[in-house]
């Protein structure tokens, strides 16, 4: 068993852990944040993604013991202070999910995603910053399925922010 | 999955010092971690070399870059000098994976990862590279994404994995040279190199010795030229190679081509540094003539399986479109 000091949006939790938990168990199972969904438990899907000090990742690979000292955010620390973070709130008016299941997944990679710089694999000068077009953000987001096909909805919902929030 | 004890390394040496049969280095554990939950990997002890300090990126004085195995792949992909002088490396890491495994990845580890083939995923499947003499089930199975090139189906210990990376294949082509530490020692060892043909020894992807640690990649000044990087898959994005190629060539004022580099993916079980294609297009007018007879060349060694021999077809096409393309 080893100790583990992880913050989870903004609380700090001291653990003790068997060293095979998952970020993805620590999070459902420990501390009852079951927003992030367990998907494949392969890396493969997305559902479990969330931010880690700031960048976009799946629990499901990480090791809690491997990330003692990191900052967490899941889909329950998007929203400040009851205000739904802009993502969500346009997931909602784009109509951005049928089952939901892939949903907070979707939004922790967006929110991530939106904070990342650099060009894409389908960028075609590398030294720019590209426009976030509907063809990159397919591109950027392809690490998150959606069973349920809300692709054109999510890339819309994306979409109506990039503008705003891209650093 | 088995229990196992994990400690953090402080540096390189503390690293290679707490190694012993059973430990394997944990980096951003993308593979490693997967592959201790189906089973296949079973250490008892996780060594996590990711905080060691190897996560820098910067120049050489010869004029090339040293980066560190900690780095991760986004940041690689992401970093000025990397976008400015190494393009095919830069799109060789974009189209591995998805943003959230980029982001977790490091560049050492990605050099290590293991074999996609089913059954070597499969613990209840016979696999010669998981568990040699147990024989090889992909030879008359389910093969369509494995080996035309360099494996051993007709041997005793057959194994017609192929290697997954597409940081490999750019750094195949960019002569790389891999800086490891092991017990005792340092050496470097050059690309290609590190990752070996299956032969008499499936189990063993690379020439690493037990306890050998990856810390450092450093490449040589970029070679004159355009460079890029293709790979084809079942779907757009998010997918391991079917082929791919990394690709370089440099073309004289009057067509003639100079320095060429051609490395595929997909097709071995190492990066597969293409020399054959490589020696007919430097000198030779650049023209699809003088790529399409590179491409035959060097697929000319090919021995598709069964099922896969669309592979001789597609790399072929896929070595001379590329250059063709770059000498536009």
């Amino acid at each position: 068993m080893n100790e583990v000091t992880i913050g989870v949006n903004g609380v700090l939790h001291r653990l003790t852990v068997d060293p095979r938990t998952s970020l993805l168990d620590l999070l459902r199972e420990r501390l009852g944040l079951t927003g992030t969904k367990k998907g494949c438990d392969h890396g493969q899907c997305g559902a479990c993604t969330v931010l880690i000090d700031g960048r976009r990742a799946n629990a499901c690979l990480a090791l809690a013991v491997a990330h003692d000292g990191a900052a967490v955010t899941t889909v329950e620390g998007l929203a400040a202070n009851g205000d739904l973070h802009p993502l969500q709130d346009a997931f909602i008016r784009h109509d951005a999910f049928q089952c939901g299941y892939c949903t907070p997944g979707q939004l922790c990679s967006a929110a991530g995603m939106l904070g990342e710089s650099g060009p894409s694999a389908i960028t075609a000068d590398l030294e720019t910053e590209p426009a976030l077009t509907p063809g990159e953000i397919r591109e950027r987001m392809s690490g998150n399925l959606c069973r349920c096909g809300a692709y054109v909805n999510i890339v819309r919902a994306i979409g109506e922010i990039t503008e705003t929030a891209r650093p | 999955m088995r229990t196992f004890t994990y400690t953090r390394a402080r540096h390189a040496s503390d690293a290679v010092a707490r190694f012993r049969t059973g430990t394997a280095y944990l980096g951003g554990g993308t593979n490693l971690v997967d592959l201790m939950r189906l089973g296949v990997a079973t250490p008892d002890q996780l060594v996590d070399v990711s905080r060691l300090p190897h996560d820098q990126v910067e120049p050489t004085p010869g004029g090339g870059l040293r980066i560190g195995a900690a780095v991760r792949n986004s940041d690689l992909a992401a970093h000025p000098l990397v976008r400015a002088d190494y393009p095919m490396l830069a799109r060789a890491l974009l189209s591995g994976a998805s943003g959230q495994i980029r982001n977790m990845a490091t560049v050492g580890g990605n050099l290590l990862q293991r074999t996609r083939c089913a059954y070597f995923q499969d613990t209840l499947m016979p696999c010669n590279k998981r568990l040699p003499g147990s024989g090889c089930p992909a030879v008359d199975g389910d093969h369509e994404n494995l080996a035309i090139l360099g494996h051993s189906a007709g041997d005793e210990l057959a194994c017609v994995a192929t290697h997954p990376s597409d940081l490999a294949v750019a750094l195949t082509a960019l002569d790389a040279q891999v800086h490891v530490t092991g017990p005792g020692t340092t050496r470097v060892i050059p690309m290609p190199g590190l990752h070996r043909l299956p032969g008499a020894e499936p189990h063993r992807d690379t020439v690493l010795a037990p306890g050998e640690l990856i810390t450092a990649i450093e490449l040589p000044p970029p070679p004159p030229g355009r460079s890029t990087y293709r790979k084809v898959r079942e779907r757009a994005s998010f997918a391991f190679a079917l082929v791919s190629v990394a690709a370089l060539i440099e073309v004289a004022d009057d067509g003639t081509a100079g320095t060429c580099r051609v490395a595929l993916g997909g097709v071995a079980h190492a990066p597969w540094r293409a020399f054959s294609a490589e020696r007919t297009v430097a000198g030779a007018p650049a023209t699809a003539e003088t790529f399409a007879r590179a491409a035959a060349a060097e697929l000319s060694q090919a021995a598709p399986l069964a099922r896969n021999g669309y592979k001789v077809t597609l790399a072929r096409n896929l070595i001379a479109a590329t250059l063709e393309e770059l000498s536009r």
